[in-house]
């Protein structure tokens, strides 16, 4: 298999993997109007506990699943019990997150060591695919394949569902969500939980990919900027194209150009910025 | 020459057109009022000819020169200035701050990072001569949020008034006023010399017509009537609007 | 009485080596100063322009590695300070033009993308910054004949950079540029209107930060004698924050004071255990939750607090003073 097809297919993992991590990022700053920057110590976190739920005997996607649901749950005693005491406070608001994000990459630090560990691709993963005559890496496949799936249902929620609409109100003008009824402090919570169960549940499954290591947070936290600058927050669609232009911008950057990757990796989101502010798919503000 | 002229203004907020083709003409020294039912599109008026928001289309003049594309900081620095409907004043600093401030946003001493502020004897002399203009002298070194309301109303005209504008825009500079307020504030906007054009947006009939030569009817965006106030009041159209009839 | 004060307190500066004797406590009294000046640069920004950013360690990192390149391609002490100054300035002004484009929240998001470029291009453009290995100078310049390789002299130059940063800092409050920023931090719209460049103002308020942030970062590098990445992360951003808001942001001894807590506490902390990391996490979390108005004043307030409840017939006037806050 060529160079660039391996490139290709890695960016479009890496996209997949960074909807994942950026949908929840995405729809918590357009709600609550905050960068949430824990939500790279939720990847990890949720890496992490897939480590040790996997060395418990758990089946991975089951302690992928897990893992999700117990990152979820941190995120939201996080929101009850911190950030609920700052609404209307959007700065200190982020500084508490800044101080999370921390206290839990020194935690994980503790519990979880130095080294990176690597995760073992779930059996039946394994090996390669044969699709229109190539062969592409199963593992990898199976990630973009439910990327996608997740990209449907939650479009399938925010579109469809009247939880959904709840929320595309509240994201749209708060004040007004309140006025007709809407308990926006529940939608709060509810998109914390979502956002960060869907961020450590990408950890797990990104974790045959990238391994878990002390770091991976602060790895994954500036993508997520990235993918919401460019795309806009609040806005799926905007994740979506988001993720997979950083998934393509990260890997060909790293190839051709090893040492400037990172710069490669913001040029678009500075270019954006500069030209469109509010971001590829973000709506005006008011 | 008109102080100043508007011609064929629009803006929609989304699909909601809030100024629909506005033309305004005033003369040098007129004092001119612009009334209208609550949504009429007044605020939005001015907010327009200061720049504070940008105009879908049209065009202004400010003695005959084009305002269109001037950003709203150059506009103060033609003449332009305006008080704010709902007190917009920094509460924590002194009237004389205040007053300074808006004495210092058209001087070039703005920039200057060095010198003292407070040693400024021109400026503070002329900070301390706006607010005895509006009868607030004896308050220069009270913080604004230990006034009241009426008085913050006249420290908003003498930070207005301080940058010696040509044309000045009130925008309801009566509302929520006590009668003896309102009488203070109607002395210092009587007190306003006639090289001073003013454009004034006021509910208050009663205060406003005693003021008032040209009159201007907004409804629902559009100006309906325009004349003088004998003209106006007589107008089956603003009896209507107002009236009811 | 308060020029009293300032003369002792000047005193006891100049002479701290004296007093202080032990050259390990003398390194950690330059360090805080050093930290000082960063964080009085930084609340330029934070405190008087209400410009949040968490991007400001790479303004101090700029100076310092191109601090560091210049002295190890052999150039004298002037051209290094005047390279470092001019590089930390041209990326300021980038900084500032990106970052001016987001307001509130949107600046913070921009400037944390930004230092992490800029940690990206220390850790990964290793022919530029050596990478991970970091940049050492074998021996710090002697600026004017004068050696400041013992600790002593290290720290007097540093304390006449300090005093002179204080001295400008007090000016540039007092200024009418001074009144210019802290008008357009509490009423953008209004100074617009009032014929101001609200843009223009935040733009030279985000230089002049920038620019005591890069002297910091050379006196960092002379004194540290190494520059690695760790020097721009994330993490240091937040920690030179953390000073400014500890102390009190938008007061002239807040971020000096600030400063001086988290050096000891980091000191401490590290002395006890190695999570330092956590520490400054906690004591984020912990000062933003429970004294938003800075360490200072909140202790103050905390400390009134358990005095006014332990005697539960206080006259009423105390707790009229503690609403009144």
């Amino acid at each position: 298999m060529n160079l660039w097809l391996i490139l290709s297919i890695n960016s479009v993992t890496l996209g997949g993997l960074l909807f994942l991590l950026s949908a929840g990022f995405s729809l918590i700053f357009g709600l609550m109007r905050i960068p949430n920057l824990t939500h790279g110590s939720m990847f990890m976190l949720g890496a992490y506990f897939g480590v040790t739920l996997i060395g418990w005997g758990f089946g991975f996607w089951l302690a992928a699943l897990m893992a999700g649901l117990g990152v979820a749950l941190f995120g939201g005693i996080v929101e009850r019990f911190v950030l609920r005491r700052l609404v209307g406070n959007e700065l200190a608001q982020v500084l508490v997150t800044l101080g999370l994000s921390f206290m839990v990459a020194d935690v994980c630090l503790m519990q979880w060591g130095g080294d990176p560990i690597s995760v073992d691709t779930p059996a039946g993963l394994v090996g390669s695919s044969k699709v229109f005559g190539m062969a592409f890496p199963t593992y990898r496949l199976a990630i973009i394949f439910i990327a996608v799936a997740i990209a449907a249902a939650l479009w399938g929620m925010l579109d469809r569902t009247r939880l959904g609409a709840m929320i595309r109100a509240a994201v749209d003008d708060p004040a007004m969500a309140r006025v007709v009824g809407i308990r926006v402090s529940h939608l709060f919570t509810f998109v914390f939980c979502l956002g960060a169960g869907l961020a450590g549940f990408a950890g797990v499954i990104g974790g045959p990919i990238l391994s878990v290591y002390p770091g991976l947070d602060q790895d994954m936290l500036p993508l997520a900027l990235v993918v919401v600058i460019l795309g806009g927050s609040g806005s799926l669609l905007g994740s979506l194209v988001g993720s997979f232009v950083v998934g393509l911008l990260y890997n060909f950057g790293q190839a051709m150009f090893p040492e400037l990757a990172y710069v490669v990796l913001f040029l678009p989101m500075l270019i954006v910025l500069v030209l469109r502010p509010r971001g590829l798919f973000g709506r005006a503000a008011p | 020459m008109t102080a100043l002229e508007v011609r064929d203004l629009n803006k929609s907020f989304g699909g909601l057109r809030v100024t629909r083709t506005v033309n305004l003409s005033v003369a040098p020294g007129e004092r001119r009022l612009i009334i209208g039912p609550n949504g009429a599109g007044k605020t939005t008026l001015f907010n327009l000819i200061t720049g504070e928001l940008r105009a879908d289309s049209g065009s202004m003049m400010l003695f005959g020169q084009d305002l269109t594309r001037e950003p709203a900081r150059r506009r103060a620095h033609l003449g332009l200035a305006r008080t704010y409907q709902i007190i917009t004043l920094f509460p924590g600093e002194t009237l004389l701050r205040n007053v300074t401030l808006s004495l210092l946003g058209l001087s070039r001493l703005r920039w200057n990072p060095i010198v003292r502020i407070d040693r400024q004897s021109e400026l503070l002399t002329k900070a301390h001569a706006a607010l005895a203009r509006v009868g607030l002298g004896h308050l220069a070194e009270r913080p604004v949020g230990q006034t009241s309301y009426g008085e913050r109303r006249r420290v908003e005209i003498a930070m207005a008034l301080a940058q010696s504008p040509r044309v000045l825009l009130l925008d309801e500079p009566f509302a929520g006023l006590s009668i003896d307020e309102r009488r203070d504030v109607l002395t210092v906007i009587n007190d306003i010399p006639r090289d001073v054009t003013i454009v004034m947006i006021e509910h208050d009939m009663d205060v406003a017509l005693e003021f008032a030569e040209r009159i201007t009817v907004l409804h629902f965006g559009e100006v309906i009537v325009e004349g003088t106030r004998a003209e106006v009041v007589e107008h089956p159209r603003t009896k209507e609007i107002y009236l009811g009839e | 009485m308060n020029r009293a004060a300032l003369a002792i307190a000047l005193l006891l500066l100049a002479t701290l080596p004296f007093w202080i004797g032990n050259s390990f406590y003398v390194n950690v009294a330059t360090q805080m100063l050093i930290y000082a000046i960063f964080a009085l640069g930084l609340n330029v920004l934070v405190g008087y322009a209400g410009l949040v950013t968490l991007g400001h360690a790479a303004l101090f990192g700029v100076a310092a590695y191109a601090g560091a390149t210049l002295i190890n391609s052999g150039h004298g002490h002037i051209i290094v300070a005047i390279g470092a100054c001019l590089a930390t300035l041209a990326v300021a002004a980038i900084f500032a033009v990106l970052a001016l484009r987001g307001t509130g929240l949107g600046f913070v998001m921009i400037t944390v993308a930004l230092g992490q470029i800029a940690w990206g291009i220390a850790y990964r453009w290793i022919s530029l910054t050596n990478g991970d290995n970091g940049v050492s100078i074998n021996a710090r310049p002697a600026p004017f004949g004068l050696s400041l390789e013992s600790a002593p002299a290290l720290y007097w130059a540093t304390l006449v950079v300090f005093l002179v940063a204080v001295v400008a800092m007090a000016i540039f409050v007092a200024s009418p540029f001074g009144a210019s920023l802290r008008g357009a931090r509490d009423q953008p719209r209004r100074m617009t209107a009032l014929g101001y460049n609200v843009w223009l103002i935040r733009f030279l308020a985000f230089l002049f930060s920038g620019f005591w942030s890069g002297v910091a970062g050379l006196l960092y590098l002379y004194y540290n004698q190494f520059v690695s990445p760790q020097t721009v992360a994330l993490s240091a951003s937040a920690e030179a924050l953390l000073m400014v808001i500890a102390g009190g942001t938008g007061t002239l001894l807040g971020p000096i004071a600030g400063a001086i807590l988290v050096i000891v506490m980091k000191d401490i902390a590290s002395a006890y255990i190695e999570r330092w990391n956590f520490v400054l996490g906690a004591i984020f979390v912990l000062i933003v939750v429970f004294m938003p108005e800075g360490l200072v004043p909140g202790v103050v307030r905390l400390c009134r607090r358990v005095i006014a409840a332990r005697r539960p017939r206080a006259p009423m006037p105390v707790l009229g003073e503690e609403s009144g806050e």
